[in-house]
């Protein structure tokens, strides 16, 4: 049994004619102790996704219209408060984007993650097992820093706090919100390389929310693209990476700037992500395709299983395939 | 004759001083730096939070006063100018900003807000002209010029950049210092945006001072690279060749960062170790010392001097060759 399975997920925003679709039928299944990346512009719906896990969106707006998200088999949708409270900061933790504002400013960090220790293992809330986390997330002379307060720390070691907080409570599942987005690019790659030796030394899976493709390679088993609410191309990550199917992965990867070579000009998507409640027909993605035909605004695609254990939401991904080894002589 | 020369330019900040006289403290967020640009050239300025590439590009434009160093902005001195001379000479160099949420007015209409500064330097005789050259702007960086009565809340981020860069194409600068312009926004519509940067410098002749702590994507736009680290510069040359064969080690390790799609790609990672250390104290000799990966007891008492190394390609560090 997966740790996690998301089973034809449905969540709209509002209510009435006015109600909006986020997140539209996304099945995800993750293992213990894997990774799995969830990528895709703002506003696709991978946080709305992701924060459904422990069920965290306000409701209203937010309203679960179908679907099962199953935790170690038991549906977090149906659970009472009381046993949510058990699920949020326990089985799941979360890390968020901006490091600055999750943190309390005016407690010190130790108290901060005392009060998450408090919550899930009260026999470990002591300042031992406090310096134990920081200095597991690579915070030096942690016996000092257990005094500070949020902001007597950079960004990078915000970030860090933020992680051991998470981990405070022994994590089934971490579920890592855009994590390095605010930060700058060395920094960025000390919170993977954290990441990336948590998840072995402490066997946890990991659900890594990025736009950024450049970050996903280092540390993810399986990737999951996402475009306005649903999967369009999901399987293992190294194959998505070197060889996506889906236009818009291909689109993606394309527009992140290399160092090894040299372009004219980048390979920009053109036009903006469609908002919930304003899909357009056929394919979500055919307006700003560049290989879109007749047919793809008079029907929608269905996510169709491909060789190697891969699934992409394009008829036409054959044909991507052929043109793609045409123009990229690998 | 370069657009933009700065001379031994320092930014001093003060802090706090001790109640019994002691010496004052400060912080020296650009210490002695000096670099040209010109004209139509894009010269890209990375380095990490905290090293004074903001201050600096904001310096160069007196958004900031410099402690001294002189800015030479096409032949006149502009840091030695009061405040009505440097007024007459803003329009020539303009700035877009990291936050396209923070840098506009949220209740003025974006034909405001690009009109403001149509109006200030008296650059359109009539409302005629005025709504013409402001739809004009809006199409240059591809906005819909039907748009021009909304507020900024309605357009997302990528959308706002381009209203930032049409604010500060109003006033045809010569040069337009990027602040991070690039850094909030998705891969997807940074893209979009450093290409538009690109299509206007082809169309105008504009040069730009792009400040980022990404070197892939400054890589791509500039012509030449500036590395900063703790106020001072610490390597500088052409983009290509810099990232081709980086001299300093504090280089090498942000190329280093710089993330990869490919997961089968052979790069070796250098991780620096903790954080940028304090403008205040910084340490002595060679500022990059304590987190080099190659120092030798002489990095730890003499400061490297920025040297050539080859034509155009400079670097301070006693190691390099």
């Amino acid at each position: 049994m997966p740790l996690l399975e998301i089973k034809n997920l449905q969540i709209e925003f509002g209510s009435g004619a006015r109600a909006a679709r986020a997140v539209d039928g996304v099945s995800l299944s993750l293992e213990a102790g894997k990774t799995l990346c969830l990528v895709g512009e703002s506003g696709s719906g991978k946080s709305v996704t992701a924060l459904s896990i422990a069920r965290l969106l306000p409701s209203p707006p937010a309203r679960y219209v179908g679907g099962e998200v199953l935790l170690e088999g038991r549906d977090v949708l149906k659970m009472s408060s009381r046993e949510l409270r058990g699920i949020r900061g326990g089985a799941v933790s979360y890390v968020f984007q901006e490091p600055g504002a999750s943190l309390n400013p005016v407690f010190r960090i130790g108290a901060q993650i005392k009060e998450s220790l408090g919550y899930h293992r009260p026999a470990a809330a002591t300042d031992a097992e406090v310096i134990r986390l920081l200095k597991l997330v690579g915070i030096p002379a942690p016996t000092s820093r257990l005094r500070n307060y949020p902001h007597e720390l950079s960004g990078g070691m915000q970030q860090r706090v933020m992680i051991a907080m998470a981990l405070a409570s022994q994590p089934k599942l971490l579920v890592a919100d855009e994590p390095t987005t605010a930060l700058d690019v060395t920094i960025q790659a000390q919170i993977i390389e954290l990441l990336a030796d948590l998840r072995q030394q402490l066997g946890m899976a990991v659900l890594l929310i990025t736009h950024n493709l450049g970050i996903v390679g280092d540390l993810a088993d399986d990737v999951a693209v996402m475009y306005a609410g649903q999967i369009v191309e999901q399987g293992p990550a190294r194959d998505i990476l070197q060889r996506p199917l889906h236009p818009y992965s291909q689109a993606l990867i394309q527009s992140v700037p290399k160092l090894e070579t040299d372009v004219e000009r980048l390979t920009a998507i053109p036009g903006a992500v469609p908002l919930p409640g304003a899909f357009p027909d056929g394919c979500r993605f055919h307006p700003r395709c560049s290989r879109a035909q007749g047919s793809c605004s008079a029907q929608a695609p269905e996510l169709d299983a491909v060789p190697r254990d891969r699934w992409v939401r394009c008829p036409l991904w054959n044909a991507s395939v052929a043109t793609q080894a045409d123009s990229q002589p690998a | 004759m370069n657009l933009l020369e700065i001379q031994n330019l320092k930014v001093h900040f003060p802090v706090r001083q001790r109640w019994f006289g002691g010496a004052r403290e400060c912080v020296r967020a650009v210490d002695d730096v000096s670099f040209s640009i010109a004209p139509g050239e894009t010269v890209g300025l990375v380095g990490e939070s905290g090293c004074g590439k903001t201050t600096l590009g904001r310096a160069a434009i007196r958004l900031i006063e410099p402690t001294s160093g002189r800015i030479v902005f096409e032949g006149e001195d502009i840091a030695a100018m009061n405040r009505k001379e440097l007024r007459a000479r803003r329009r020539r160099f303009q700035m877009i900003f990291q936050d396209p949420f923070g840098s506009l007015d949220p209740r003025r209409t974006v034909s405001d807000t690009i009109g403001e500064a149509l109006d200030i330097h008296r650059l359109v005789p009539d409302a005629t002209a005025r709504r013409r050259r402001i739809e004009a702007l809006l199409k240059d960086v591809g906005l819909d010029p039907s748009h021009a009565a909304r507020l900024p809340h309605e357009f997302s981020g990528g959308q706002r950049q381009r209203i930032g860069i049409a604010r500060a194409l109003a006033v045809e600068p010569k040069l337009i210092i990027c602040d991070e312009p690039v850094s909030a926004l998705d891969v997807s519509v940074q893209a979009q945006i450093i290409n538009l940067l690109q299509d206007l410098q082809r169309g105008h002749g504009i040069a730009y001072l792009f400040v980022a702590h990404d070197l892939a994507v400054v890589k791509h736009i500039s012509h030449r690279i500036l590395v900063m680290y703790l106020g001072r510069i610490v390597e500088s040359g052409e983009a290509k060749e810099i990232c081709r064969s980086p001299r300093h080690p504090y280089t090498r390790a942000l190329l280093s960062a710089v993330p990869v799609v490919d997961p089968d790609s052979k790069r070796q990672r250098i991780l620096l170790a903790g954080d940028v250390p304090s403008p205040i104290h910084p340490p002595a000799g060679c500022p990059f010392h304590p987190r080099c990966p190659v120092a030798e007891a002489r990095c730890r008492s003499e400061v490297p001097p920025l040297r050539y190394l080859a034509p155009g390609h400079q670097a301070a560090c006693h190691l390099a060759k």
